[in-house]
């Protein structure tokens, strides 16, 4: 491309006014989003049929234009198009409704209404995307600029008044005022930990020894989690400029970007990022005429959960196993190559350049009083618009859940949200109006996590849930320290014997003494945490635990080894629905004879269960009580006479 | 510098830094260890020698082989916090160490000491017993101090495993060094005469990989 090279804060505004310039102000965008979730449904198809449709149908690039941009959040209904400026916002879009879509909404400016999404409570239909429930509750300063940007295209950054931070950190402000700034904004690490940012890059600067290096955490792996994904692929630039600004107020003129090498379109972008803003001179020698030079690198990651620990992380970028060590003396102080080095979460970093440009005071403005700005969470699980939601930190949990999660599928009831992945813990229903704070959620026994957000309806099984999310760290943890290791081997053996039945007196107590051990004596966070699902269960669902070791039920009738379906024979009406579904042919019968399981066969794969019409309701899962028998051989079906 | 520290109530000198444990055993305080070794980097993995630490009013549990000794740091090696997390560290290391029904070397000897039962979990250890509880000595000696890395770290979380490298342990024949390093007796046991990880050294240098 060969793009001048940037050597002033002038020259900067002048580019922005150019690139504005070549945009008619009549201009129609069409924006699809091309994040990893609507990808999978085919989004980039989608993307390039609009580019075609476009020239096929006659329209000018300069009026109507086609751009892919990263995640708009909205997971649940993609793939999304949103059509500006009207801000028409269509779900689920499929290729073929592409052509009219031009046609009507780009040519005649006509609504497709087929294609708006339905409020599932009042069955109305939402033309644009502000207007939706679950972007209406949200305050999006970080994630927001996602459906305006193509994320390869450093221009569309610029001209929504991108780099103008880094600008004026570098050409208006000392190092000094840019650290006081993000101190004075009580920015805490968005990473999981919530450790005062200001603080830590305090440490760094100040710490002996060159270089110092900065970091970026892009190795998210939570199980249901895509925040940082999803802003390192959607705004890689705004990730980079924070962290260039940091660069300076520290006086670190190295930096990389750890990405994991599951995140492939992260990476792509985040490569593709720091070339255009290598040619603008962004990065480089004499950034903007400064004086101050920083260069950064990507580190593809091939490591395991474990590796997002700072000094796992670190040794990993050293190109040593991703393992932790003892960091009694602070990585800011002595991390990688035993040299100052900051490490900070992608979300952390893309804060950087909003506080710089908006100041201290307008975040302290947003939040509680321990934890200011906003919360970037992935909400998925039992709730109706799984998705990223981003939201002012102090929202209650019942807010994110219910106003902006739209409540839980089927009308079933919420029984527990697990925040903070797998060191973070179950937060039940009585604390739903918990604010979302670092240090509320910590006080409940769980944490703030990084913000995967798991909400679990009454049908899971919370004994099956520790289970689950120990037997995740099983497989993720290093296996370098005892009490981690051994620990969540022998927690896993425990927590698998309740779920089958093979529970034992004595087991809540064995767990309890492990997991406070591990927290104790681990070496990394990882481990320290590692319990935490297991101790948040038992605190808050204990009789289900006990219920599952004494009566040998599984009160949520999720664990197989203790749920037997069966058929009542006075409801059934011999449909055949459950007959036909059953891929094992445990079920018995015929038209007009009542059927029946053979239990044998019965994989409790729950789908009869499923199938039965409600208004029937004649599979039952029975759990901790004895099955009763099966109807005689060929009973027939009873029907009720009609009133 | 001097640093001056309480260990155990006793007012212990130490120089600026030297970790816990070095200093508790200048002052004749006995720590426990297990992959603890005075000609090897602090490693931290058996937390066996963790202890408390006292400052400013905060209590913490540190793991002694790693942490700086700070003026005027206030340690307590024995407490019922630290005695059940090395009662609970021997009752989960010890179905892996167990031959025959029984533990045997270190592990017996801090067993007796902190009253764990060996027992305890394992009918809940269903993997095969390694002998091994991943001190990693025999790894860190062959890397820091033979400069051979003949024996590594492979797998990870509950998998992970130490192993010969095949194309190195042509040394091992001869060196041995770290067969007395083991504080299961593992390596002696099976390296020396029959096999290591399923095979002998001997295999290894056949090819049989």
């Amino acid at each position: 491309m060969g793009n001048q090279k940037l050597s002033s804060a002038k020259e900067l505004e002048e580019l922005r006014k150019e690139i504005l310039s070549k945009r008619r102000p009549d201009r129609i965008v069409v924006t699809v989003c091309t994040g990893t979730a609507c990808q999978t449904y085919g989004s980039l198809e989608i993307y390039r049929k609009f580019a075609n449709e476009i020239k096929k149908q006659g329209l000018k690039g300069a009026v109507v234009e086609a751009k892919a941009t990263g995640c708009h959040g909205f997971c649940e209904q993609g793939p999304v198009v949103v059509i500006f400026p009207q801000e028409i916002c269509y779900v689920k879009v499929k290729l073929e409704d592409v052509p009219e879509i031009v046609s009507a909404t780009l040519t005649q400016g006509r609504v497709i209404e087929r294609l708006l999404y339905e409020d599932p409570v009042t069955g109305q239909r939402i033309a644009k995307d502000p207007d939706i429930p679950f972007y209406k509750n949200q305050m999006r300063i970080v994630f927001g600029n996602n459906r305006y940007i193509n994320p390869r295209e450093i221009d569309g950054y610029i001209a929504l008044g991108g780099y103008s931070a880094l600008s004026k950190a570098l050409l208006q402000m000392t190092p000094e005022q840019v650290l006081e700034e993000i101190k004075k904004s009580n920015l805490r690490g968005r990473g999981g930990g919530g450790f005062p940012t200001g603080i830590k890059w305090e440490t760094t600067k100040n710490a002996p020894g060159e270089p110092k290096y900065v970091i970026v955490n892009c190795d998210e792996g939570d199980p249901g989690a895509y925040m940082d994904r999803s802003l390192m692929e959607g705004n890689p630039h705004a990730v980079l400029e924070g962290l260039i600004i940091g660069a300076y107020a520290i006086g670190s003129h190295e930096g990389f970007i750890y990405v994991r090498q599951e995140y492939p379109i992260a990476s792509e972008n985040t490569i593709q990022a720091i070339k255009q803003a290598e040619e603008y001179g962004f990065l480089g020698k004499n950034i903007l005429g400064s004086g101050f030079g920083f260069n950064v690198k990507v580190h593809r990651g091939a490591g395991a959960f474990v590796s997002g620990e700072s000094t796992a992380l670190m040794s990993a970028i050293e190109g040593k196993v991703g393992e932790p060590k003892m960091k009694y003396i602070h990585t800011a102080v002595s991390g990688m190559k035993e040299r100052p080095s900051c490490l900070n979460n992608v979300e952390t970093w893309a804060n950087v350049p909003l506080i710089t440009n908006k100041g201290a005071e307008w975040f302290n403005s947003i939040g509680t009083e321990g934890s200011k700005g906003t919360k970037i969470f992935s909400l998925v699980g039992k709730v109706n618009n799984t998705g990223l939601v981003e939201v002012p930190m102090g929202m209650t949990l019942r807010q994110l859940i219910y106003d902006i999660g739209g409540g839980i599928p089927q009308g079933k009831k919420f029984k527990a949200v697990q925040t903070g992945g797998p060191s973070g813990g179950v937060i039940p229903e009585q604390y739903l109006d918990t604010p979302i704070d670092f240090d509320e959620l910590t006080k409940l026994g769980s944490m703030m996590g990084s913000g995967g957000t798991v909400v679990m309806d009454e049908d899971t099984c919370m004994v099956d849930t520790a289970r689950y999310f120990i037997s995740f760290c099983c497989e993720e943890s290093c296996g370098k320290c005892i009490p981690c290791r051994e620990g969540l081997r022998t927690l896993r053996e425990i927590l698998s014997d309740i779920c089958e039945g093979k529970g034992q007196e004595g087991d809540i107590e064995a767990i309890e003494d492990i997991a406070e051990v591990m927290q104790d004596a681990s070496l990394c966070a990882l481990g320290t945490t590692a319990a935490n699902p297991a101790l948040t269960t038992l605190k808050y669902f204990r009789d289900e635990y006990e219920a599952h070791i004494k009566e040998k039920r599984c009160p949520a009738k999720a664990c197989k080894a203790l749920t037997s379906y069966y058929i009542d024979p006075e409801k059934c009406t011999a449909c055949m629905i459950c007959f036909k579904n059953c891929p094992t042919e445990a079920i018995h019968g015929s038209k007009g004879i009542v059927h029946w399981i053979e239990q044998e066969k019965c994989i409790k794969c729950n789908t009869c269960f499923e199938v039965c019409p409600p208004r029937f309701s004649a599979v039952r899962r029975i759990s901790g009580e004895p099955l009763p028998p099966p109807p005689a051989h060929g009973t027939k079906v009873i029907r009720e006479k009609k009133r | 510098m001097t640093i001056t520290l309480q260990i155990d109530g006793k007012e212990v000198k130490a120089r600026e830094g030297m970790t816990i444990l070095e200093a508790a055993q200048e002052a004749g305080i006995e720590i426990p260890t297990l992959c603890y070794h005075e000609k090897l980097k602090p490693y931290g993995a058996c937390r066996i020698c963790s202890v408390e630490v006292e400052r400013k009013g905060r209590v913490r549990i540190v793991a002694s082989c790693g942490y700086p000794v700070e003026q005027g740091l206030v340690v307590r090696t024995r407490s019922p916090r630290i005695d059940r997390i090395r009662k609970v560290i021997i009752e989960l290391v010890a179905p892996t160490t167990m031959v025959d029904g029984d533990v045997a070397g270190e592990i017996k000897k801090l067993a007796k000491e902190y009253g764990a039962n060996i027992h305890r979990f394992k009918s809940r250890f269903r993997a095969k017993p390694t002998r091994c509880i991943l001190c990693g000595q025999c790894v860190r000696y062959c890397d820091e101090v033979v400069g051979e890395h003949a024996i590594g770290f492979v797998g990870r979380g509950i998998e992970r495993r130490a192993a010969f490298f095949p194309e190195k342990a042509r040394v091992c024949l001869t060196c041995q060094a770290c067969f007395d390093l083991c504080p299961t007796g593992k390596i002696p046991a099976e390296t020396d005469f029959v096999v290591f990880d399923g095979f002998s050294i001997d295999d290894y240098l056949a090819g049989k990989l």
